[in-house]
């Protein structure tokens, strides 16, 4: 069978040619970063060179997995198999309540005796990706749903940080005081930043709110009457509990609860509105803003909402990291913490509750528990924003449209 | 026999882009219960004469009036695109429009969105009122896309639908905003003669049974003629005829405009 | 009044590099609409590939006039690749994707490669060697350095060129026919593909030019420096009116001078917030820039 070899070994070569070169190009690339290191102190030059091996080998395997990932983009797109499969099982889920049920309730035992299976230092670990969760969530409604790039999200976090960190060094409040407070605080800037950026299109919008998250920053890190500079405010109270005196531990672990019933609350609210007149809105403004408008829908208005109650989620959370760490400073609220959440979405699935819930464990505690990821961490989250973007735009686990049977007769039907 | 009732009232409208005039001069007028065609070879300026009066586009000069029975003339000038709705304008889009990632039901819901309120608190507490005016919304919806014939695809993406039923849906989300003059982007482009014939059937029906009067840009000829009161033609900017289908298809300049120069040679 | 003029010639300084790295920005976006976020790193990738060069090439016993030519033209012919390579990656497949999605893999390709530079070198701030030399006749100068006088001249010479290339030569007036009409231009047998690499090959090549230059002026880098100065390079670029290329210049000249005099008349604390200020105003008063014209979208 002499002719059904020859086309294969012709695809074989050429495929390996392929990568062959891929794999030189990237050797010559990366060469003078990965091979030539400077020694500061003597200037003298340490060679790596078996940087370039691990280069061109990976650069090799790499470049045959991108083609067949190419490959299979295109014929996906022809008929979308992934998602179908995908659709298949969430539909399977929503169907079959019992599945539904008893897989909340098991996920929701877990959750509640989580603190006592693991140690204090994991409860901790758990909590920060808890409150990325939440972040997420929020974020998700911006970007997400009403589609505004926002990098600047980071700004909102940030001033319900500082507005609950201040109000506990000057004045001695409270967490649960200051907690609602936090949140509409951030809401009013997210209101008074919005009003004039709003109308920018998409990636101006993006720039424009990168921009006022520095501007933000920098205030923290300069205007020393205020915040203090870069120093910081530390000492800042736990959340209390009707006056009880707890353990480092027992905060642990009561820091743990109140995540978790913040999530929970996040989650219901971020998926009320995703199925209610304003979700709908937003979603609709993301897909065609003029069509938005000539359905009849107030674009500025719209945007406004999607972009004060994003904030208002920052700002919770700002407060919680205030109260978690007792200790705030601006080195915590760098461009780098926005992009962080922003992949956090992306990754998980824009628009995606669980998508995004997915995202934040993920990206928070894998590095967590590899250590030696740790190192590699911001670059894997840059890298796997541009494949993501590449191969699978809708993220991990992309949202689903909320459903609606109907019976022959129109008068008598819903059930959502 | 009642004088003719005016619901859109456009006079002198101009629109300029740079140098480009778009529309020179401009006045059309629609009444109650018509059916109007604005017609024209590419480029005439049809489109641009909707994103006028829809206030995507802020046109030079020119007065845009629409007569809600019951209530005081408005003024579509410099309003926002969205309260051009709220005033009773609803429009299709030449190159469908639609919200791809949504469902058909969702697609139609959203254009209810100027006629219903709840807010924020609604969505996250649904209380009694938010959950029944949704029930009103999705059954208004419903009804419409019955109304369209697709009734059949509801939970169905918009972008997964074919050519021709997403036109349809584009009249059914532009109907939702109960409209009192609709406003037609060429609806049957891309269709085939069975489905321009059942467009033709579509139209008629919903004149009829919605009680709105309706504009309409289209190449179809055939359509237009066998639905239209009256037609306006327009060519490179300027109104060059206007009648009943008969006077129209009977006019020197239109013959013209649409054939060419090579006509009179 | 020598304050002043120490101010002046500072922004203009400044101003030639934002411009030389706005160009960039400015050819992408007029191409294809897109925020080229990693530009700033490229600029960066230039830096540390004429540092590491210019050190080996020292131990050679190479310097002056040489050594800046010779690492200034391999950074150059670097960056140049990389703006390739990260086109291919993370920009081509995105063509016909929605809106959001190229600006994110942006992000998260200018993201990668600042922690690529980051693990490869070092997260410290390293000395850059002063690859220009003092001029004797500018000695007695006390209100400008060579090195600023010679960032100067770049600017303007490169600007010159670059202005010619896209006057006169094939590719210059391909890329005008893209920027104008992609499909049109496609239908009259341009090669759009080539035309949008070749845009990425020359503002990366330009930008990895003011990465060298400003590099030796100031004399430290890290692996961060293409960050910031990418995100002013794009406030210089959206100034001028984005997609104009003497508009890039005009912008990072402003822009240039709006720091220098604001840190030396005001504060210097908050010398980058003036900067996103301006940036934040334009967009929100005058989107289109100086020199833009504002344009309706067509429906
Ligand atoms: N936003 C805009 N900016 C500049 N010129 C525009 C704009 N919108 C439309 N035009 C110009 O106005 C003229 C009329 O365009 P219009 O889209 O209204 O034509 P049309 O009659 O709808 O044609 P078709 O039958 O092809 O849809 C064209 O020359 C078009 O290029
Ligand atoms: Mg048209």
């Amino acid at each position: 069978m002499k002719t059904d070899w020859k086309p294969l070994m012709q695809r074989v070569s050429s495929e390996m040619i392929k990568s062959i070169v891929v794999s030189l190009w990237f050797v010559f690339l990366t060469f003078p970063l990965m091979v030539m290191k400077i020694r500061p102190l003597d200037q003298t030059i340490e060679w790596r060179w078996m940087n370039l091996v691990y280069v061109g080998v990976g650069a090799f395997f790499l470049s045959f997995v991108w083609r067949y990932l190419m490959a299979r983009k295109e014929r996906g797109s022809e008929k979308d198999e992934g998602d179908s499969w995908q659709k298949r099982i969430g539909m399977k889920i929503r169907s079959d309540k019992r599945i539904s049920v008893s897989g909340l309730i098991g996920v929701g035992i877990f959750v509640l005796i989580f603190p006592f299976l693991f140690s204090s230092y994991q409860t901790s670990i758990m909590i920060t990706a808890l409150m990325y969760v939440m972040l997420g969530l929020g974020l998700n409604i911006v970007v997400g749903l009403a589609g505004l790039l926002d990098l600047g999200y980071v700004a909102f976090y940030a001033v319900g940080a500082y507005f609950y960190a201040l109000m506990n060094h000057h004045f001695g409040i409270g967490f649960w005081a200051a907690l609602p407070f936090a949140g509409g605080l951030a809401a009013v800037f997210g209101i008074l930043l919005g009003f004039p950026v709003l109308r920018l299109k998409g990636d101006y919008l993006a720039i424009v709110t990168l921009g006022f998250g520095e501007i933000i920053r920098l205030i923290l890190e300069n205007w020393n009457e205020l915040s203090y500079g870069p120093s910081g405010i530390a000492g800042i109270s736990r959340p209390g509990f009707f006056g009880f005196e707890f353990t480092l531990q027992q905060h642990t672990v009561y820091l743990f609860y109140i995540m978790v019933a913040l999530v929970a609350l996040t989650t219901i609210v971020v998926s009320r509105l995703r199925n209610s007149r304003i979700g709908r809105a937003w979603i609709a403004l993301r897909e065609d803003e003029v069509a938005c408008q000539a359905m009849g829908i107030d674009k500025t208005r719209t945007k406004l909402t999607a972009f004060a109650l994003g904030a208002t989620w920052a700002g919770f959370v700002g407060c919680i990291f205030a109260a978690k760490t007792t200790f705030i400073n601006p080195a915590s609220f760098t461009f780098m913490e926005s992009a962080m959440i922003l992949s956090i979405v992306v990754l998980g699935g824009m628009g995606s509750i669980v998508g995004v819930m997915v995202g934040a464990l993920v990206l928070i505690l894998l590095p967590e528990y590899l250590r030696a990821f740790s190192e590699y961490r911001m670059l894997a989250f840059g890298a796997s924003m541009v494949i993501i973007m590449v191969f699978r735009p809708q993220g991990i686990i992309s949202g689903i449209r909320q459903r609606y049977e109907f019976r022959k007769q129109p008068q008598q039907e819903v059930s959502p | 026999m009642t004088a003719p009732q005016p619901v859109l009232d456009v006079r002198g409208l101009i629109m300029d882009f740079g140098g480009l005039r778009a529309l020179d001069n401009i006045n059309i007028q629609v009444n109650s219960g018509e059916i109007v065609a604005l017609i024209g070879p590419n480029g005439a300026g049809k489109t641009t004469f909707f994103n006028c009066i829809t206030g995507l586009y802020e046109p030079t000069m020119g007065d845009m009036i629409i007569h809600t029975p019951g209530k005081a003339p408005v003024r579509l000038n410099r309003l926002k695109p969205n309260v051009v709705t709220e005033n009773g304008l609803a429009r299709t889009f030449q190159n469908i429009r639609l919200f791809q990632k949504m469902t058909v039901l969702e697609n139609v819901m959203v254009a209810r969105h100027c006629r219903t309120k709840s807010g924020i608190a609604g969505a996250i507490f649904r209380g009694r009122k938010t959950r029944r005016e949704e029930q009103e919304m999705v059954e208004h919806s419903y009804r419409l896309l019955e109304k369209v014939g697709l009734d059949s695809y509801v939970n169905e993406l918009a972008q997964e639908l074919p050519y021709g039923a997403q036109r349809r849906l584009e009249i059914a989300r532009a109907l939702a905003t109960e409209p009192i003059l609709l406003l037609l982007d060429e609806p049957a482009a891309g269709m085939n003669p069975k489905e321009t014939h059942e467009l033709d059937q579509l139209i008629t029906r919903i004149k009829e049974e919605e009680g709105v009067s309706i504009l309409l840009i289209e190449h179809d000829m055939k359509l237009v003629m066998s639905i239209s009161d009256r037609i306006y033609v327009l060519d490179y900017g300027q109104m060059i005829a206007q009648g009943t289908p008969r006077e129209v298809s009977e006019n020197r300049n239109v013959i013209k405009a649409y054939l060419g120069e090579a006509f009179d040679a | 009044m020598d304050y002043f003029l120490e101010l002046f010639f500072g922004g203009l300084t400044r101003g030639s590099i934002y411009a030389l790295i706005a160009l960039g920005y400015t050819m992408v976006y007029g191409i294809i609409q897109l925020i080229n976020f990693a530009h700033g790193e490229i600029y960066m990738i230039g830096a540390f590939t004429a540092l590491v060069v210019a050190s080996a090439l020292s131990l050679l016993g190479m310097n002056g006039l040489s050594l800046l030519m010779l690492s200034g033209v391999i950074a150059m012919i670097y960056s140049a690749a990389y703006g390739f390579t990260m086109e291919k990656i993370a920009y081509k497949p995105l063509r016909d994707a929605q809106r959001l999605s190229p600006l994110i893999s942006a992000i998260g390709m200018s993201i990668f490669l600042q922690n690529y530079v980051l693990l490869a070198q070092t997260s410290d701030f390293v000395s850059f060697p002063a690859l220009i030399e003092e001029f004797p006749f500018m000695e007695s100068v006390t209100i400008m350095r060579s090195s600023e006088l010679v960032i100067v001249v770049t600017t303007a010479v490169a600007t010159t060129l670059l202005t010619l290339f896209i006057k006169f030569t094939r590719m210059g007036k391909a890329m005008r026919a893209v920027a104008q009409d992609k499909t049109m231009a496609m239908l009259l047998g341009v090669n759009v593909n080539r035309v949008i690499s070749a845009t990425f090959i020359i503002g990366s090549a330009l930008a990895a030019v003011g990465g060298v230059l400003i590099s030796s002026h100031i004399g430290q880098i890290n692996f961060y420096i293409g960050f910031i100065a990418g995100i002013k390079a794009f406030t210089a670029a959206v100034l001028g009116g984005i997609g104009s290329i003497p508009g890039a210049v005009i912008g990072g000249l402003v822009l240039g001078w709006t720091e220098s005099f604001a840190t030396g008349y005001v504060s210097s604390d908050y010398e980058d917030v003036f900067a996103f200020g301006l940036l934040v105003f334009i967009l929100i008063f005058r989107p289109a820039g100086i020199l833009g014209k504002t344009t309706s979208e067509k429906v």
